[in-house]
Parts: C-alpha cells; sequence; structure tokens
C-alpha cells in the first residue's frame, strides 16, 4: 500500500508517529532542566549539550560500531559540560543565563568542530521495538515503530518524581531549590547538591543527543537540534517543574513538530516552514498563557532566577 | 576629575577585560594544539587576516558594523537588568522590513528610499523586541526565553517569505527576495570598500551612550535596573521605560539587518542569518553593556569572524573554529565578571575593603527582577 491510499488519514497518524518519535529528546532535556532547575538554577545551555551528545554518540558509534556506547559517551560529555556550567554560575556575581548562552556557543562549536568528519557516513544506529507488528499497513507497522531510549525515558520520569517526593536527596535537591538559606541550616553544602543536579540533568540532556543522531532523525548534521534545548526551558515551566507532566509536556511539542513534515507528506507545501515554527510559537503562547505578573507559578522553586 | 578611587576603578574595568581576553588566548591556543595545529601559526593567521593590512582591515570593519548594531540590542536592555538575546531575530525582521520598503519606494530618489530603509528596518525590529519587553511587563513571560524563542520564529517567517509571497523567481537554488536597485543600495565610504554601515553602528554607539550616560531617560533606566523596587517608590515608569528600551535595541538590531540587506546582499534571503545576532550577544557581554566600548570589541570581534575562512584554507581547521573560540572567550569573560572587586591590587587599603568597579561600570549583570517564570 502507498501513502495515497491512508489519504488525509496519514496526517494524524503521522503525526502520532512524530510524536512517539519527536517526543524523546524534549523528554530528556526537559527532565535533565527539571532537575537542574528544582536545585535552583537555570541551564539554558543544555542546547550546547544536545548538540555535542548527538555528535559524540553519532562519531563514537561510527567508530566502534556499538550505538550504545554512543549512548553512553554523549551522557559522560554532558556531564562535563554540565560540570562547567555549574561551576562556573555559582561563582560570585556570575549569572546563569549567561553562562548559558556562553555554553550555546562554546557547546555547539565543539560539536560541530568535531563532528565535521562525521556528516557523510552513516553510523550504526539504535535497535527499534516494533509494537506495530499485528497491522498489515506499513505506514502502521513503521508508525508504531519506537526506540527503547525513549521508554527509557518514559520510566525515568515516574522514578524522578518519586524521588523527589520521596528520598532523602530529593529532599535535599527541592530545600537548595526553595530556600537555600534553609538548606544551609540543615547543613547541605548548596555547591554541591546543585554541582550534582546540573550534572545529572546535563548526563540526561546529552543522552536526548545521542537520540537525535542515533535514532531520529538519525544523522549528524549541524541542524539537528534547532533550539529543542532551549524550549526545554519553557517546558519545564509549562510542566510546573513535574517530571510526570514534563512526560506529557514532551509529548505535546514532538506533536507540534510533526505537524509539517506530516502535512508535507501528503503534499501539503505552502506555509511549510511556518508549521515548523509551530513548535517556538507554541512554547511562547504557553509561556503567554501561563505567566502572570501578579503571582509566582506554583510549584517554581523559590530560589530559581535569583542570584542566592 | 580623576581622584585615586576612580583611577584604580578604571584601571580594574580596563585590566580585567584585557587579562580575560589574553587568557581565552591561551585557552584557545592549548585547543589548537591539542587539534594538531600550531597555536602560534594560527594566531599569526587571524592577526594578518584581522589587522595585518589595510585590505584585511577593511574586511573587519565590514564585519564589525552589523556586531555594533547588534550587540546594542543586548546592551541597552542590561541598564534595565534585562537578558535579550532575540537579536538575530529582529535582525531578520529589520532585514525583511528594509527590503520590503525599499521595493515599494524603488521609484523614489535614492536618498529617500535609504531613509525608508532604515526607518522601516528600525521600526520592524523595534516592534520585535518591543513585544518582549511588552510581554515582560504585562505578564511577566521571562524575556531572554521569549526573545531566543523569536529568533526562531523570524528565521521562519524568513524563509517563509522569501521561499513564498516575496520570492524572485529568478532565484533558483537558494531562494531571494526581488532585489534592490543598485543605485538605492547603500555604497562605501569614499576610497575604500566599507559601507555606510560602520558611520551607522559608530553613530548609533554614540547615541545610545549619550542616552544612557547623559539623559534623564538614561538615568531613570539605570536607576530601575539598579533597584526595581526603590524606582517604582520613586514613580518612574519601569513598564515603559521597559518597552522604551526594547524597542529601542530592537530598532539598533533592525537597522544591522537593514544595513546587510541594503549594503552587503541587496536582497532578503538565509543569508542574513549569518549569526551576527549571537555574536552581538557576546560583544555587548566583553564590553560590559558599554557602547562605547562596544564599537572596540565589535571590531576585534570584527577581526576574529573574518579568520574564519584562512583558519580554514591555511591550517586545515574546520569554520567552527571561530565558533569554539566565541564561546572560550565568552566563558573567561564571564567568569572576570566575579573578580570585580576581589583582586587586592584594585583594592585601596585597609578600611575600604570590598570596593566595587568604577562609577562607569556596570551593577552586575544578574538582576533579574522577579524569578524566572514569574
Amino acid at each position: 500500500m502507498s501513502a495515497e491510499a491512508l489519504g488525509w488519514w496519514g496526517v494524524p497518524l503521522a503525526i502520532a508517529a512524530g510524536t512517539l518519535r519527536g517526543s524523546a529528546p524534549f523528554l530528556f532535556v526537559s527532565l535533565g532542566e527539571c532537575i537542574t532547575e528544582k536545585s535552583g538554577k537555570i541551564n539554558l545551555g543544555l542546547e550546547g549539550t544536545l548538540l555535542t551528545g548527538a555528535m559524540l554518540a553519532y562519531a563514537i558509534s561510527y567508530l566502534t560500531g556499538s550505538p550504545w556506547l554512543g549512548v553512553l559517551v554523549a551522557g559522560i560529555a554532558g556531564m562535563l559540560l554540565g560540570f562547567i556550567h555549574a561551576w562556573l554560575s555559582q561563582q560570585p556575581r556570575v549569572n546563569d543565563i549567561a553562562v548559558g548562552i556562553a555554553m550555546i556557543i562554546f557547546g555547539s562549536g565543539i560539536a560541530f568542530f568535531f563532528g565535521k568528519p562525521f556528516i557523510q557516513p552513516s553510523a550504526p544506529q539504535l535497535p527499534t521495538i516494533d509494537l506495530g507488528a499485528w497491522s498489515s499497513l506499513p505506514q502502521i507497522q513503521s508508525a508504531l515503530k519506537i526506540s527503547p531510549l525513549f521508554l527509557i525515558g518514559v520510566i525515568i520520569a515516574p522514578l524522578m518524581q518519586w524521588f523527589f517526593k520521596s528520598t532523602r536527596w530529593g529532599l535535599f535537591i527541592r530545600a537548595v531549590g526553595d530556600s537555600p538559606d534553609a538548606a544551609k541550616a540543615m547543613g547541605i553544602s548548596i555547591f554541591k547538591v546543585r554541582m550534582l543536579s546540573i550534572v545529572a540533568g546535563s548526563f540526561l540532556a546529552g543522552i536526548g543527543g545521542a537520540y537525535l543522531s542515533l535514532y531520529y532523525p538519525g544523522s549528524w548534521n549541524e541542524r539537528i537540534s534547532s533550539g529543542q534545548g532551549l524550549m526545554a526551558v519553557a517546558l519545564v515551566i509549562f510542566a510546573r517543574w513535574n517530571p510526570i507532566q514534563c512526560l506529557y509536556a514532551s509529548l505535546l511539542f514532538g506533536g507540534a513538530q510533526a505537524i509539517g513534515p506530516a502535512l508535507q507528506s501528503v503534499g501539503v507545501n505552502s506555509h511549510y516552514y511556518l508549521w515548523n515554527a509551530s513548535p517556538y510559537i507554541l512554547t511562547l503562547a504557553i509561556m503567554i498563557i501561563t505567566c502572570s505578573p501578579k503571582r509566582t507559578l506554583t510549584g517554581a522553586p523559590g530560589a530559581l532566577g535569583t542570584n542566592s | 576629575m580623576i581622584n585615586r578611587h576612580n583611577w584604580r576603578g578604571t584601571s580594574e574595568a580596563v585590566c580585567i577585560p584585557i587579562a580575560a581576553l589574553l587568557c581565552s588566548l591561551i585557552l584557545f591556543g592549548i585547543f589548537c594544539a591539542l587539534a594538531g595545529a600550531n597555536p602560534f601559526e594560527v594566531y599569526g593567521s587571524i592577526y594578518k587576516a584581522a589587522f595585518g593590512n589595510w585590505y584585511s582591515f577593511q574586511n573587519t570593519l565590514i564585519r564589525a558594523a552589523p556586531l555594533m548594531l547588534s550587540a546594542l540590542c543586548t546592551a541597552l536592555p542590561a541598564r534595565l537588568g534585562l537578558v535579550i538575546i532575540g537579536n538575530e531575530g529582529a535582525l531578520v525582521i529589520g532585514g525583511i522590513g528594509a527590503v520590503a520598503a525599499g521595493l515599494a519606494l524603488s521609484s523614489a530618489p535614492a536618498t529617500i528610499v535609504q531613509m525608508g530603509m532604515a526607518l522601516a528596518g528600525m521600526i520592524c525590529g523595534g516592534l520585535w523586541i518591543g513585544a518582549v519587553g511588552a510581554l515582560r511587563h504585562y505578564r511577566a513571560v521571562n524575556e531572554t526565553i521569549s526573545s531566543l524563542l523569536l529568533n526562531y520564529i523570524a528565521i521562519a517567517l524568513l524563509n517563509h517569505l522569501v521561499g513564498g509571497p516575496m520570492r524572485d523567481p529568478t532565484s533558483l537554488n537558494k531562494p531571494s527576495s526581488y532585489p534592490i536597485a543598485e543605485v538605492n543600495m547603500l555604497g562605501t565610504i569614499p576610497g575604500t570598500r566599507v559601507h555606510y554601515g560602520l558611520i551607522y553602528g559608530l553613530i548609533a554607539c554614540a547615541l545610545a551612550y549619550f542616552l544612557i550616560q547623559r539623559t534623564t531617560f538614561g538615568f531613570a533606566a539605570r536607576t530601575a535596573g539598579g533597584n526595581i523596587r526603590a524606582a517604582r517608590i520613586a514613580g518612574l515608569p519601569v513598564g515603559k521605560l521597559t518597552m522604551a528600551i526594547c524597542f529601542l535595541a530592537g530598532s539598533c538590531a533592525g537597522l544591522a539587518g537593514m544595513v546587510e540587506v541594503a549594503a552587503v546582499h541587496g536582497r532578503a534571503n538565509e543569508s542574513l542569518n549569518a549569526n551576527y545576532g549571537y555574536s552581538g550577544i557576546l560583544v555587548a557581554f566583553i564590553a560590559r553593556h558599554n557602547p562605547l566600548a562596544a564599537t572596540l570589541v565589535a571590531i576585534l570581534l570584527g577581526g576574529i569572524l573574518a579568520s574564519g575562512g584562512i583558519l580554514q584554507r591555511a591550517h586545515g581547521l574546520p569554520d567552527a573554529t571561530v565558533l569554539v573560540f566565541q564561546g572560550l572567550v565568552f566563558l573567561v569573560v564571564l567568569y572576570s565578571e566575579s573578580l570585580y572587586g576581589r583582586l587586592a591590587i584594585f583594592k585601596e587599603g585597609i578600611g575600604k575593603k570590598g570596593q566595587g568597579p568604577g562609577p562607569d561600570s556596570l551593577p552586575p549583570i544578574p538582576n533579574p527582577q522577579a524569578p524566572i517564570p514569574s
């Protein structure tokens, strides 16, 4: 059967498939940003982390033939970048947002510098799980192919929720993010907690990058991330600093991202670029609707955006 | 009048950025050495390609012009404590506006067309970033994130317009708008290859400096940036200030887009999106948001950008080398921010410990008036 056989039904199907595929990077980055912001810092540099992770995962997978090793290396590289961010943003009078912008430039510079030789060759990709084998329609079969990494992300979300709610370490992070003074009184080292939170968050973002280059879209080039690391910040606000809601928000964003290509697949080419901008427009709209000058958002860590 | 305190403060404000630049040069050298290039030869090439002779220095100046204008887009709002990084978007939108005006006015005399293009570029860019200010004031939307998202929206809009409604059918593999007539372009300063955009940039920086340092408006802005609560109590119209500053900032970036369109490309296409916006952020930060210092830093960074090609040809380094260099500079400069007032040599004797930077320098950048999302 060809794509025409499904006709306009191809559009919702393609959007659903795109949601399953395209939301994983959002999920990993937003979970990473969530744990970072819970500790009271913002990491805009996850965009650079995502790119570096994507490049390294692809390069390692190509050189060693093992995509899973690539995923691991991407996570570790993310941790290194996170370490720089965590150390620098905790110096006196250094603004974490400015450090984030610098880390975007630096991270993408590193990724493009070392990634140049890997634009052409094709690396082994991550294996997939076929949930659509029951169907005779090839579109449905390909739509329901999902990556195990996505499933891992889906499992991490409730785990992180439990971690924040019920563990001692989760309490430490929340305390440092909500009230550094109270945390200090409890005898917690703010520097260490923030350091670990940012490094852990960057690890997740690096893995999100590996997903980009090793599964979907599944190749390395310089335009692979196009702002997904930045949207994570807005996504976390939208998700109210709640890991489970990060999952829903990521699905929504993955879906928004898939609208443009889905319409193109049935031959609607007009306004293609505008449809491609829909995740950004959606983010902005969500921020306009949910923010308010009169109150702080519920769930926002108290020390977020202050310089304490 | 320069007294002892001023002298120390000024030398601190000069020495620390220079030390930071040197330090980032060293780090970049180490990076080059690790990547297999001789760092001293790389420095030599950068110098030669950027400032080595009159020809290459003109290349540098051509690149410095949009950098100066785009730096103002970050530097002006920083006086209010706002971190705006929508330079790229405002530049692109300004370029679109300028092309639209240039095409609409094409039958008028060249001076009118050029003025129309500049005005259109400034208004479009100004409204674009002005909207960021309005969202900040009325909806408390974080200005960094909204301006960043608008970058992507602006680029999508550019691609849409030059690929569809504004497309010149003769532009085949690179969709572009209809070109502006040769007579209506900005032209070069007599005796050089440098276009008049450089003059625009210098004038804009001087005006911005005057506005911030010498006018009541600038004083009000600096007050609100220093302590927003005190400014509100003093009855300053913080919201109007925010939007006015954002409008001015955006119009500077929009003018940069107009310069790119009317002096370099002659039409709007994806070349507009050449990262001058992101480099402008860096210029603003290195210059510590001082418009006069921004002119110098823009020339310095313009030189580094101009040397990208030679690094590729002579040393086999990828074009992203320049990006790595910029990132390193940015990180080191941010770290140096934390050294102000902490170094013993810039302190006066005992009893005046913790003397801050000089009177001309800024309060530290971080000053979000509220938690980020609120």
